[in-house]
């Protein structure tokens, strides 16, 4: 067996905050990611699966546990192995999407020579080439978004780390680029670890969902979605879909409930309290005073 | 387009401004409603001027003026350049120096200015420091706040592709705080250019100001005002080269 790409080791994450002392947000995780899957994190929002994400990338040490890429210890960014795509749109307003891209090239320490060649392809891969001269304002959401994965794409890394990438577009925008993700990504053989709170968007694209649980956040479950890439849009419409889909919002239902609050549950306990308190008893609801 | 179509409405009702305050000008001169010692006439005004314009006292004055206004722009960018961007990297910093600054820019300075004629004499040397620090407020502010506010997302960004310091600098921080610098540098220069006048008119031997403040005390008004149009004509020149520049960064961002 390969040894996996990224190796998570009981990685724990806490930070100190003002008004509420320390807060955890992750909790002993251990995670291997195989060479060349597709693995979502899925959780509640807010419970540390792009702080996850950040340390797999460097960016976020963890208070415990150790993160290995490819066999050696993660200590801070790693741009020759591992390539990001943020949430929102990162690209720097001031450059052209092909300068943007150069400029990716020039921090990675790609030679001055092949940096417009490099950059010029990885547009073309994500259909972009009419826009390389654009400012980033001059393009929609959709196509920003393109162009943050071709200037992931050209940094060439083995592994590419994506933070709620379609997160800010509508849905139907989301749903294309997630099918085009699933065709350009079934050719280049890459690993990735893909951050989602859609649940059809990690069934779609994932080799494997990784359901994780409100704060501090835990595994829960792992469920693999046995669907050969690239994805026929098709797919969607099929019943293994719709099972896996409903299974992981079984998964989640509870953690959800946990981070929102679940009103439904806590109100009618407290009318039970009041009731109680008042020696009334539950059957009165409804009743005439 | 809209936006053209309202741009050309805006320039022309400009134009039709200025246009009416020298027509009431002509009037106001041609009717004599004021004496000629307050309000010369527009004509007197124009000769006089095309008079000066000819004159080499005037571009001996003029230079001077230019002369204190280019070397106190220049002493007051490298010194708020460097300081806001120092100051501008550090959270801390910011947090002790920024309100020290903004308060004493807050200051009316001009208290001062006894003080710099003291320290640099009466010549140019005064002038061009009392410039300079005015204009170095603005420029400082405007480059800590440019630098301190830098969208984190684009650090983050560039710091996972592997920027070096030198790289974070040239191709993030500059490029993303550059329209709050030119800005601040738009800013210096404007009161700048007006704390070297002030300087002149009330303590100096050379330079536009020390002639209007003499032509005042001749009772030569016209050339006074001639003089004075000169001024204006110089501040628009100097404002609208600013405001270009300003707009160049703006348009490519499609922000501003």
């Amino acid at each position: 067996m390969t040894p996996d790409a990224i190796a998570v080791a009981t990685v724990s994450h806490a930070y100190a905050r003002p008004d509420e002392g320390v807060v955890k947000t992750l909790n002993a995780v251990s995670l291997g990611v195989r060479k060349g899957e597709l693995l979502c994190l899925i959780g509640p929002s807010g419970c540390g699966k792009s702080t996850l994400l950040n340390i797999i990338g460097g960016l976020v040490a963890p208070t415990a546990g150790e993160v290995r890429v490819n066999g050696h210890p993660v200590h801070g960014p790693a741009p020759r192995e591992i390539a990001y795509v943020f949430q929102e749109n990162t690209l720097f307003p001031w450059n052209t999407i092909v300068d943007n891209i150069m400029v990716g090239l020039e921090f990675q320490g790609v030679p001055a020579t092949e940096r417009r060649e490099r950059a010029m392809d990885a547009i073309e891969a994500v259909g972009l080439t009419d826009f390389a001269n654009n400012y980033p304002h001059q393009l929609s959401g959709g196509m920003k978004q393109r162009a943050s994965l071709a200037r992931a794409l050209s940094l060439r890394t083995d592994i590419l780390l994506m933070d709620e990438p379609f997160a800010a577009l509508d849905e139907q925008t989301r749903t294309y680029l997630g099918e085009e993700l699933s065709v350009l990504l079934a050719t280049t053989n890459k690993t990735i670890v893909f951050v989602t709170h859609s649940l059809s968007e990690a069934v779609f694209l994932a080799d494997r969902v990784v359901v994780m649980t409100a704060r501090p956040a835990e595994i829960k479950a792992t469920i693999e979605v046995k669907a050969a890439h690239p994805r026929e849009p098709s797919f969607t419409t099929s019943s293994a879909f719709s099972d896996l889909r409903n299974e992981l919002y079984a998964l989640l239902r509870g953690e959800i409930e946990k981070t929102v609050g679940g009103f439904v549950g806590k109100a009618a306990a407290r009318d039970r309290e009041r009731r109680a308190v008042a020696g009334q008893p539950d059957s009165v609801i409804g009743s005439a005073r | 387009m809209k936006t053209a179509k309202f741009d050309w409405q805006a320039r022309a009702i400009q134009a039709a401004f200025v246009i009416m305050v020298i027509a009431l000008w002509y009037y106001v001169g041609r009717n004599g409603l004021v004496s000629p010692i307050f309000l010369p006439k527009l004509p007197n005004v124009l000769e006089k001027f095309l008079g000066i314009v000819q004159s080499s006292a005037f571009y001996g004055n003029l230079g001077v003026t230019l002369f204190e206004l280019v070397v106190a722009v220049a002493i007051a960018s490298t010194c708020g350049l460097t300081i806001g961007y120092l100051v501008g990297r550090s959270r801390y910093a910011v947090v002790v120096f920024e309100p020290l600054l903004a308060s004493v820019f807050a200051v009316p300075l001009v208290v001062f200015l006894p003080l710099f004629i003291l320290f640099f004499g009466i010549g140019i040397e005064s002038k061009i420091a009392f410039g300079a620090a005015y204009a170095f407020f603005p420029i400082a502010l405007n480059t800590i706040g440019g630098i301190s506010q830098v969208d984190p997302r684009f650090v983050t960004v560039a710091r996972s592709m592997g920027a070096s310091e030198r790289q974070m600098f040239r191709r993030v921080l500059l490029p993303a705080a550059l329209p709050v610098i030119v800005t601040g540098l738009r800013i210096g220069c404007t009161i700048g250019f007006l704390a070297i006048l002030g300087s002149e008119m009330i303590a100096g031997l050379r330079g536009l100001g020390s002639r209007i403040v003499y032509l005042a005390e001749g009772m030569n008004t016209a050339e006074m005002f001639a003089y004075i149009v000169f001024v204006i004509i110089l501040a628009l020149i100097l404002n609208v080269t600013l405001s270009q520049m300003q707009r160049r960064f703006g348009e490519r961002r499609g922000a501003a």
